[in-house]
């Protein structure tokens, strides 16, 4: 159960999905873009920065009231549940708990406002599951760093404004070698050499970046030198509760346009819903989905009690994207070969959902962490 | 009892491989991404025998058995699924004007269709009538000896890029028994396509309404007796259902092929994905079910080639079971490929995309089960059907 706060923080998200994004999501995905209007729109209701402290113009909310938004915004358009996603954790919630007072006054304040986009640069080419064996180079150099190298699957890398990079600053030392730094996308170096079409959330850009000798201050590492890793891994907690939570909203959104439908159509005389195959499908399409909205919702709730939660997260993660997949495939069958064309949403939901199987960690990652905890 | 594929299967089947990865492999992300209906590729098919496999030699067709073209269409379907689907399609048709057509329109149609010189579509959905397809309300009236025909179909793959349509309508009273079957020229005066749709997959070849307007159609272009018509469709759809069946197994090969591949070159910890025990046995699991769901569509081939009673069940466990399972192996393909599965840069989304679709058409899954569990319930059939 939510209490008051989350309760009305998720309506509002809901009214707003309902009314904005649901409507507009596939000719967001037909742009392959996100309309200014959206990030003020989120922005207004506290959504970028959600879980940032006040006291850096956050919104201060609980990781509830976050998981209960982000599913309220994924049910209107998975593509911009991503954005938010992304940039109040890792982004904001980076910033937070490793950035300098400066970069938290220069770049946290607006970014929790919801001013502007972030991004999260980690994976590269041949390292994704194993982001430790990155090659992208920081090299110190007169009060600054020069960075070269190549990022891929970045999402935002072009409509965001900040990116926050992880680069190896020693290479003789593979995971105390890696800093964090933050890169404006303005600077001179930065560019995005592709953006990537894929099977769904195409509305949000997913980049390849290069950095061609691209300078940046000393000012612009987060936290210590060598400390890049670990805060790379920090915000996992909160990211998996995120891509766990999308998952829901966007599995959510296409149950109830089958059972919508289900009812209206009929085949042989009956209802669809009056064929128990067609019924019973849809009830474990329900079942999975509710089993997995209370497995996000205790991750969050062990989150706001300051609990580790990591496991919870990835078991969260882990069920919530398969299931969510399940649950829009059957929302497709119900939909015979209407489930196929683009007049329903449900096909755009299912190529939209397919990806939180595999950003944020795939399964088999998640597998290999909470199988950590089995020999513990 | 012999499993293995005989010296000319072998041979027709290196021949469709060998078309596969020149002609259709190379283009097929650009038909998808571009939606464009490859007709001249097509036509080149034709001219290997490929539009007409299952269709007599005497009217221009290979004369192959259902068996001989499942081994030929799943090579085809391996370097695109989308066109080979149409291809499947059309062979379907083809073989329903060869089989029942009066003589005049036989002999018009069926070698140019058979060359693919002439391309047909098979209309029997309409917007309110899918799965319970003996209830469509399309309707052909007998007027003078000639037929009007008025009503609309939905779903119609090849439309409106097609010359000859096989239409499915009502000539007498509601249900299965009052149906007829017509072969009507796509330029008949009274026919209108409807817009391309926009789908999740199947994106080279276009997907259409048909809306009918007092189209009149001369009584020798009806195919078999008035009131044969549902059951024409159904011995299309046995076929067309091994076709579909066949078309998951080859672009699963495809995908299996590929993730196969990738685990093989692709590195992560140090190791070789390949050396995962976890993606070891992932692709284990596909390599068994894609096999077992391609023998599980031969043996159907077979029973409809030897016309075993069983055939129709036979043909519907194997169009629910490969369409399945090839689904799951073009999905698992993506998954082991990580981000770049994802990506259009690689085949596995289209494989995905494309795959989708058959668990739905020609009969979805559901209906499927309807007619094996009908078939399987009916008393001695647990050990009729072993
Ligand atoms: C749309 C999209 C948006 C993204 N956004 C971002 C972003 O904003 N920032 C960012 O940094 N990254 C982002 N990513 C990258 C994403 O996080 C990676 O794609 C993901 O981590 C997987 O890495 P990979 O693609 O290299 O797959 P690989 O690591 O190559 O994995 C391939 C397969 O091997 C399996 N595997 C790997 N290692 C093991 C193992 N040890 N045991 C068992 N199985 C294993 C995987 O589960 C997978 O099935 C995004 C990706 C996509 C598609
Ligand atoms: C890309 C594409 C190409 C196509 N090409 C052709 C073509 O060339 N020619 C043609 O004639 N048609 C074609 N079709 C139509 C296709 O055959 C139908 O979509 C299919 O038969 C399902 O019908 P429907 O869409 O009306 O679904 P419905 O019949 O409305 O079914 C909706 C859902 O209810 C289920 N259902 C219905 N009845 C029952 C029951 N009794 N018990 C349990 N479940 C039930 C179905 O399985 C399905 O899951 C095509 C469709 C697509 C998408």
């Amino acid at each position: 159960m939510l209490n008051q706060d989350q309760q009305l923080i998720s309506e509002t998200a809901q009214r707003y999905s309902r009314e904005v994004l649901a409507p507009g999501a596939a000719a967001r995905e037909k742009a392959q873009a996100i309309e200014p209007e959206v990030f003020e729109g989120l922005a207004g209701m506290g959504l970028l920065g959600m879980t940032v402290s006040p006291d850096w113009d956050g919104a201060g909310a609980d990781y509830v009231s976050y998981a209960a938004a982000l599913m309220a915004v994924a049910e209107g358009d998975g593509a911009v549940s991503t954005v938010m996603s992304v940039h109040n954790a890792p982004f904001c919630a980076i910033l937070e708990r490793y950035g300098s007072p400066a970069q938290k006054d220069a770049v946290l304040r607006p970014g929790a406002r919801g001013e502007f986009i972030g991004a999260f640069a980690l994976t590269e080419s041949h390292a994704g599951s194993d982001a430790s064996a990155l090659r992208t180079r920081a090299v110190a150099k007169s009060g600054g760093y020069v960075i070269n190298g190549s990022k891929q699957f970045i999402t935002s890398g072009k409509i965001g404004k900040y990116v926050i990079v992880f680069a190896v600053t020693d290479p003789q030392n593979p995971k105390r070698g890696i800093s964090a730094f933050l890169v404006p996308t303005d600077a001179k170096g930065y560019s995005v050499s592709k953006i990537e079409h894929k099977l769904g959330q195409k509305a949000s850009d997913t980049c390849s970046l290069n950095f061609d000798d691209l300078e940046v201050s000393a000012e612009n590492l987060i936290g210590a030198e060598g400390e890049g890793y670990r805060i790379a891994l920090s915000s996992l907690e909160i990211g998996r509760i995120g891509i766990a939570s999308q998952s829901v909203g966007m599995a959510q959104a296409a149950l109830d346009a089958a059972v919508r439908y289900a009812a209206e159509r009929k085949s042989f005389g009956k209802s669809l819903l009056e064929h128990q195959a067609v019924s019973f499908r849809l009830v474990d399409a329900k079942t999975r989905l509710e089993a997995a909205r209370q497995l996000v919702f205790s991750a969050a709730r062990m989150k706001d009690a300051g609990v580790p939660c990591l496991d919870q997260a990835c078991m969260a993660k882990l069920f919530a994207s398969e299931a969510a997949e399940a649950v829009c495939s059957a929302a497709i069958q119900t939909f015979g070969g209407y489930g196929y064309v683009e007049d329903f949403p449900v096909e755009r939901i299912y190529r939209d959902v397919r990806v939180c199987q595999i950003y944020e960690g795939t399964s088999d990652i998640q597998k290999i962490i909470i199988g950590r905890s089995l020999s513990a | 009892m012999d499993f293995g594929l005989s010296e000319d299967q072998l041979a027709y089947q290196q021949a469709a491989r060998d078309f596969a990865r020149g002609e259709l492999a190379p283009h097929a992300a650009e038909w998808d991404a571009k939606s464009e209906f490859p007709i001249e590729t097509i036509r080149r098919a034709g001219e290997l025998g490929f539009c007409g496999i299952y269709t007599p030699e005497a009217l221009g067709g290979l004369g192959l058995s259902r068996l001989d073209a499942s081994v030929i269409l799943e090579e085809l379907a391996a370097g695109c699924t989308s066109t080979t689907a149409y291809i499947t399609i059309h062979n379907m048709a083809t073989w329903m004007v060869a089989t029942f057509a009066q003589p005049g329109v036989r002999e018009n149609w069926v070698p140019r269709l058979a060359r693919g010189e002439a391309l047909g579509s098979y209309c029997l959905t309409e917007p309110g009538a899918g799965s319970d397809a003996a209830s469509i309300k399309t309707r052909a009236d007998k007027r003078d000896g000639r037929y009007v025909l008025n009503g609309g179909k939905a779903f119609i793959s090849g439309a409106g890029a097609t010359d000859l349509l096989v239409v499915f309508a009502r000539t007498g009273a509601p249900g299965a028994k009052g149906i007829s079957t017509f072969a009507v020229p796509a330029d008949s005066k009274g026919i209108r396509f409807g817009k391309r749709e926009h789908k999740m997959g199947w994106n080279s070849q276009p997907t259409r309404t048909i809306a009918f307007d007092d189209v009149e159609i001369d009584g020798g272009h009806r195919l078999g007796a008035e009131g044969e018509g549902f059951s024409i469709a159904m011995k299309g759809l046995d076929g067309g259902r091994i076709n579909i069946a066949t078309c998951s197994v080859g672009t699963a090969q495809a995908a299996l092929d590929r993730a196969q591949e990738h685990l093989n070159s692709r590195k992560q910890f140090g190791q070789m994905l390949s050396q995962f025990q976890a993606l070891q046995f992932r692709l284990a699991d596909m390599v068994t079910e894609l096999v077992s769901a391609r023998q599980m569509v031969r043996l159907a081939a077979w029973k409809l080639d030897t016309g075993s009673p069983d055939a129709t069940t036979y043909c519907a466990m194997a169009k629910r079971f490969a369409t399945d399972v090839g689904f799951e192996v073009a999905n698992q393909a993506l998954q082991l490929h990580g981000g770049y599965g994802y990506s259009r840069e690689f085949p596995l989304e289209r494989h995905v995309r494309d795959s989708r679709v058959h668990q739905i058409l020609e009969g979805t899954n559901e209906i499927m089960r309807v007619i094996v569990a009908r078939a399987v319930l009916r008393e001695g059939a647990t050990e009729d059907l072993r």
